[in-house]
């Protein structure tokens, strides 16, 4: 057994040097830190023949802000604000995954109105979310207005979100032990007055896209996924529902009030692009079902079920919980010594594990199917850093 | 499998099983290093296991006690269940085979887990810096690393 510790330039230097073949040469290609259709600071080695892609080597660290070694400094309270800049579509989401965290291992209950109301701002997140990226897969494969109208509907639920929150993107809501504000007086009518709205929008989506046929030919059949690469490299989330593996923690570790829900988990077939297209915009229907369910039902009482204290102390030992954000399945491991900080803090982000079937998926395959494929991994690089 | 059978189940396994001495929310193992991919393996195989999934891998500075703890985080689709897998190893010289041919996400949460705590992991196909420059000096997440850009030393 040997331990060799490698370089970047030295895995270059030593895959182009044993091409012996006469006519054409095999090359590498940077795409990005800076390329449009990477959505983000990601780089991506590719080593090409012609035009078909041979090897995809992921280069991470350009966002890197050390988020795990910060935490270890503070107390449990502020850990929870640095979240929000990981996965910043699911910023709700990743407070929530902290928060939930730490009151599973505090031993802190939260009353069911703080779970209703922490429940139906994740699935009007998880809506928004999938909004920009149903926009943002259009302009990657060449089409500018799907774009305009992911954003146009976002910002309508944004203003929504907005009136609560108090931010439009870095949305800092949820605390160990409730939430940092009750819901505004407008909340439900504007929300109820969003679903009215949204519903017909939905279909118009389709119309756009769904149905158009260049949006299939370079979605169908390219970069397949089978169910089990995708369990083997570590996929969760619509990439993992896609190859057809139906595993969504809502259903089957319900956490929240998600157990009052009645929705289904949509689940793809094949796993190619287009059913990973197919499994996000179902579940922006499946989204306004839950938030239709639970709107009339949100039960009196305390946003904070006490007085905010921020030494909350954690018994000594380890820790894992995890919660479904838009991407895919963000754990968070506390490893505790009896103190009000971390002892260590990791987030096992859905985006570092999804972003490695990339390679399995569009290996021999063209550049631009590259493009389509991971437009539909729905990649926030943020999150991969962290 | 509930939390008590599942762990005493894994134990039965391999004389190099044992239950982790510390508190934790879920079933928790210990396994020596060296028998460490034989026995995730045979937790991957065996159907009344079935953890098809490493969900997570992560290391624990103890400084104090001179030693890594490598937690690997397992999860099974069929049985709804979850075990968390623990290795220790000596902070001077931490040396771990590699799960890469078990679960090949395991390439990359351990090249993250090399890049932070300098933890060498025997017959690694590709073990380089993943968030870092190739030419970095130092492993950032151990409890005693410096650097002159550091608003909170180590206490």
């Amino acid at each position: 057994m040997t331990v060799e510790v490698s370089s970047l330039k030295e895995l270059v230097e030593q895959a182009s040097g044993d091409d012996r073949s006469p006519d054409t040469q095999e090359y590498f290609v940077n795409m990005g830190p800076q390329h449009p259709s990477t959505h983000g600071v990601l780089r991506l080695v590719l080593k090409l023949d012609g035009e078909r892609v041979l090897r995809c080597i992921p280069v991470l660290g350009y966002i890197h802000r050390s988020i795990e070694k910060i935490s270890e400094h503070m107390n449990y309270m502020n850990c929870v604000h640095l979240t929000d800049r990981m996965d910043y579509l699911s910023s709700i989401m990743n407070n929530w995954a902290v928060s939930k965290a730490v009151e599973e291992a505090a031993g802190i209950e939260v009353n069911s109105r703080i779970q209703t109301i922490r429940t139906i701002f994740a699935e009007l997140e998880r809506i928004q979310s999938h909004q920009l990226w149903w926009g943002v897969l259009g302009m990657d494969l060449g089409a500018f207005t799907p774009f305009l109208y992911g954003i146009r509907d976002r910002e309508v639920l944004n203003d929504v979100m907005e009136e609560t929150v108090g931010a439009r993107l870095t949305m800092n809501y949820v605390l160990p032990g409730g939430l940092m504000a009750d819901i505004h007086p407008n909340f439900v009518h504007r929300v109820k007055e969003f679903i009215k709205y949204f519903r017909p929008k939905l279909d118009e989506y389709d119309d756009l896209l769904t149905n158009n046929v260049i949006i299939q030919e370079r979605l169908r059949n390219v970069g397949i996924l089978s169910a089990q690469t995708a369990v083997q490299y570590g996929a969760t989330g619509p990439v993992l529902r896609g190859s057809g593996v139906a595993f969504d923690l809502r259903k089957d570790h319900p956490y929240g009030v998600y157990d009052q829900a009645d929705f289904e988990v949509p689940v793809g077939t094949i796993g190619d692009s287009w059913d990973r297209y197919w499994v996000r915009v179902e579940e922006m229907r499946q989204s306004l079902n839950i938030v239709e369910q639970l709107l009339d039902n949100i039960p009196p009482g305390d946003f904070l079920v006490k007085k905010l204290n921020s030494k909350i102390k954690i018994p000594e030992g380890r820790y894992y919980s995890q919660l479904e954000t838009a991407r895919g399945v963000l754990g968070v491991f506390i490893a505790s010594d009896k103190k009000d900080e971390p002892y260590r803090l990791h987030y096992r982000s859905p985006n570092f594990n999804n972003l490695w079937c990339l390679e399995p998926m569009i290996k021999g395959d063209y550049i631009a199917s590259l493009i389509g494929a991971m437009s539909s991994l729905d990649l926030v690089i943020p999150d991969i850093d962290r | 499998m509930e939390r008590e059978a599942l762990q005493a189940a894994v134990c039965e396994l391999d004389s190099a099983v044992s239950p982790l001495d510390a508190n934790a929310d879920r079933a928790a193992v210990v396994v020596e290093a060296s028998a460490l991919p034989a026995i995730v393996r045979r937790l991957r195989d065996e159907p009344r296991f079935a953890f098809a999934q490493l969900l997570d891998h992560v290391a624990v500075d103890w400084i104090d006690r001179g030693q890594f703890e490598l937690i690997y985080q397992l999860y099974s689709f069929k049985h709804k269940h979850f075990l968390s897998v623990s290795v220790f190893v000596p902070r001077e010289d931490p040396r771990v085979p590699t799960l890469c041919r078990v679960h090949p996400v395991a390439e990359w949460q351990e090249r993250e887990v090399y890049d932070l705590f300098g933890v060498l992991y025997d017959d690694h196909p590709d073990l380089r810096r993943l968030f870092l420059e190739d030419d970095w000096v130092g492993f950032p997440l151990r409890k005693d690393y410096q650097d002159d850009f550091m608003l909170d030393r180590p206490r």
